[in-house]
């Protein structure tokens, strides 16, 4: 291997050359391995045998937590209980950012540089304020921007034991998250005509393109469906599609296909089997994200992450801050608990990962503590302590 | 000659007024009516025979005036549709289509773009019924999508303005917009039904989907005995998936529309059994939006239903909901009875004779 790259330095270390160009996008798609491997490779492998850390953390992690607005604290509270009696090594940041309580939010600045510093976060749901107040872009967007999160995505899984329409479903959505419809360009050019810009750019869909595959390799999965709608938008998603095609080639033990958004959400309700991989550019991932979510149970229960380079924050699958419920003690922390597994298994933290996960889905799977979303009329802080009864220390 | 012209001017108001923002149903009653037929490919023929069957089983007063919409090669060498159409529609005001196919490629205009465009047609709508007997996961489904279908996303507006970075511009204008809200407090109403809920995005696109929702606000407004509800576009895929049956009346964008009225087809069953109206200032058209299923074509083993139940809104749409009625239940008695079903419904007859059964449980009706 050192051999190898040695060989190809030497051979193009002259820029402006083709070769050199190879040679720097071969460098490229191995970094991005190399990286994304640290962030997933234990995606799938919740099943292999976890006994004991290997070795012990010396000390406690820091980790940034946002509660967000609507149940956002009450679930965090749930996560934090549950922490706490897995005696995991983390210690949380906690940041209020709002931009309903605007007065009492933190600013953008001090959120971005814990995430920067902690490089992982597990973040509540900022619902955005209806009136309009001249910002276009809301707080959500900035954060993704700043940070570059550039990748979402989010893994439907049938819970064990909960029956909705449809079961046994296993399929992963990954969605562009800064461009496209959530531009945040508006404008009015005569009265009562307005124009709202999609922007979509070569580099961010090659790059979540890249994302969506190197995802399948590592994952094991065989196969990577494009959603777009090229046929009406023809140069900006018809762009979109041709970067998904040329990153496609790089990969040929993945199967390739594309899909027309409409025609997706169709097979999404009647034959959802069909999925593995799905990629999109950013609104129809948000509609997608929504509508597998309901597949397998509702907004509660799907964990969700978003991606850049070198921060990962994790957060509900299908963003609902779901305020008819604050303070009724209703809301099911499922899908909260679950993405806080996703990121201890991104630090490493297999172990504790492994101990709440097995004890959450014993829970589920029991089904006798439930909350009123899944069927059942248990409370928050019930299903919270059931599941913190059932980690077996 | 002063009265002619008073009758005339009066008229040519009278008229105005009814197509202000869509065609009465009133103006249509009285004589045998003319309806504009586009066959359509593939199997469009054989279903489009089946309708006019049941159509005519069922005494409806209605001509058909079939035309062909190959496109033809015009003096200038571009192949362009004929224009019989166009003169076919401007005389009946109504159409049934079958499906076309689309030619990828082919250079010439698409016939839905033209006869959108020729006659302004700003609302598809589309209800979505679940059919007994018919079973999917998702039971009761019972809802209507109104899709604005003049601009939004699909306003044709985009520009690369680098290499690499394209612009596609979404254009939401308050005409437009309060048009099809109107258009959707009306549906409501005059189909009974409670509840207008808009479809949006207004958190991120703020100020066209704001417009949107305003325009709906607006005309919920006037229209207080109709319920008026609002929702996020992915909070709706969400709660539709989780419980399709709060759902009644839904309305909006173009894009949204078009990805929420196929969601909702695939609730109850996919295109074959979903019909599709296109309500415009100057006319509508009522097609099957399902392929031409050309492996079936000529085979006599199509499932008309989608055309046949479009028939039917188009039968309400020109007043004739007496006929229209009995056609429904006719057909929906042979689905749920389940003897005599098309291949894709799960049965083992032939287009003709899950068509002749209907034929029959028409005349049963009387």
């Amino acid at each position: 291997m050192a051999n190898m790259a040695t060989s190809m330095i030497t051979k193009c270390l002259r820029p402006g050359t083709k070769s050199f160009r190879d040679f720097c996008a071969f460098v490229q798609v191995k970094n991005s391995l190399v990286s994304g491997r640290q962030f997933h490779n234990t995606g799938a492998g919740s099943g292999h045998a976890v006994t004991d850390p290997v070795a012990k953390p010396v000390g406690k992690q820091v980790v940034t937590l946002i509660p967000g607005d609507g149940v956002g604290p009450e679930l965090m509270a749930s996560v934090q209980e549950v922490y706490k009696a897995a005696m995991v090594p983390i210690e949380f940041e906690e940041i209020f950012v709002s931009e309903v309580h605007s007065a009492q939010s933190a600013n953008l600045q001090t959120l971005v540089e814990s995430f920067r510093r902690n490089g992982v976060g597990l973040k509540g749901i900022i619902s955005t304020p209806h009136h309009l107040k001249g910002e276009l872009q809301t707080f959500n967007m900035l954060i993704r921007k700043e940070l570059d999160l550039f990748a979402n995505m989010v893994h439907i899984k049938s819970l064990p034991g909960f029956k909705t329409r449809h079961n046994n479903l296993d399929f992963v959505i990954i969605r562009e998250q800064i461009e496209g419809e959530y531009s945040a360009l508006e404008h009015e050019s005569v009265k009562g005509v307005i124009e709202s810009l999609k922007i979509i750019t070569r580099e961010r869909s090659e790059k979540i393109a890249k994302f969506a595959f190197d995802y399948a390799l590592r994952n094991k999965r065989k196969k990577v469906t494009a959603v777009h709608k090229a046929n009406i938008m023809k140069l900006g998603d018809g762009l979109f599609l041709k970067c998904c095609e040329e990153v496609a080639q790089l990969y040929p033990k993945i199967k390739y296909e594309t899909m027309i958004i409409d025609n997706c959400c169709m097979q999404l309700v009647s034959k959802p089997h069909q999925f593995d991989v799905m990629v999109m550019p950013n609104l129809y991932g948000n509609i997608v994200d929504n509508l597998a979510a309901g597949l397998v149970g509702g907004a509660g229960v799907v964990p969700g992450e978003s991606c850049s380079h070198d921060v990962a924050v994790f957060e509900q699958g299908a963003r609902h801050a779901f305020a008819e419920a604050v303070g009724k003690n209703i809301a099911n922390p499922t899908g909260v608990i679950l993405s806080s597994c996703n990121l201890l298994r991104h630090i490493h933290l297999d172990y504790h990962c492994k101990l709440i996960e097995d004890a959450l889905f014993k829970v589920i799977k029991d089904g006798k503590v439930r909350t009123k979303d899944m069927g059942g009329y248990a409370t928050t802080m019930e299903f919270t302590s059931a599941v913190i009864d059932n980690l077996n220390t | 000659m002063a009265g002619r012209v008073v009758r005339r001017l009066l008229q040519s108001i009278s008229s105005e007024l009814n197509c202000k923002y869509y065609t009465s149903s009133r103006k249509f009653s009285g004589s045998r009516q003319l309806v504009t037929l586009i066959p359509g490919d593939g199997i469009g023929p054989e279903i489009s025979a089946a309708v006019q069957k049941i159509c005519d089983a069922a005494e409806a007063p209605v001509d058909w005036d079939p035309v062909d919409v190959t496109p033809v090669k015009g003096p200038d060498g571009k192949f362009r549709l004929p224009q019989k159409i166009f003169d076919s529609m401007k005389k009946t005001k109504v159409g049934l289509k079958g499906p076309l196919e689309t030619p990828v490629g082919k250079g010439h205009q698409s016939l839905n773009l033209a006869l959108r465009k020729a006659f302004n047609l700003y609302a598809n709508v589309r209800p979505c019924k679940s059919i007994e007997g018919y079973q999917t996961p998702y039971p009761n489904v019972d809802l209507v999508t109104i899709r604005e279908n003049t601009e939004g996303e699909y306003s044709g507006i985009e520009h690369l303005i680098v290499d690499g970075v394209v612009q596609s511009i979404k254009l939401i204008t308050e005409p437009a917009s309060l048009r099809v809200a109107e258009y959707a407090f009306k549906y409501a109403r005059d189909n009974k039904r409670s509840t207008v809920t808009a479809v949006h995005k207004a958190n991120i696109m703020r100020m066209s989907d704001g417009l949107f929702l305003k325009c709906c606000r607006q005309v919920a407004e006037k229209n207080k005995d109709i319920r008026f509800r609002e929702m996020y576009l992915d909070t709706l895929c969400l709660n539709m998936v989780l419980d399709p049956t709060e759902f009644d009346v839904l309305v909006m964008p173009n894009l949204y529309g078009d990805i929420l009225s196929d969601l909702c087809a695939g609730l109850v069953g996919g295109l074959g059994v979903t019909p599709s109206g296109n309500i415009g200032e100057d006319g509508a058209i009522f097609e099957s939006v399902h392929g031409t299923a050309p492996d079936i074509a000529g085979q006599d083993k199509a499932n008309p239903t989608a055309l046949l139940l479009s028939a039917v809104m188009m039968l309400r749409y020109m007043g004739l909901g007496d006929h229209a009625r009995r056609i429904e239940t006719a057909a929906l008695q042979t689905i749920k009875e389940g003897k005599i079903l098309t291949g894709d419904l799960g049965g083992k007859a032939k287009c003709s004779e899950f068509t002749q059964e209907i034929c029959r449980k028409v005349k049963e009706l009387e």
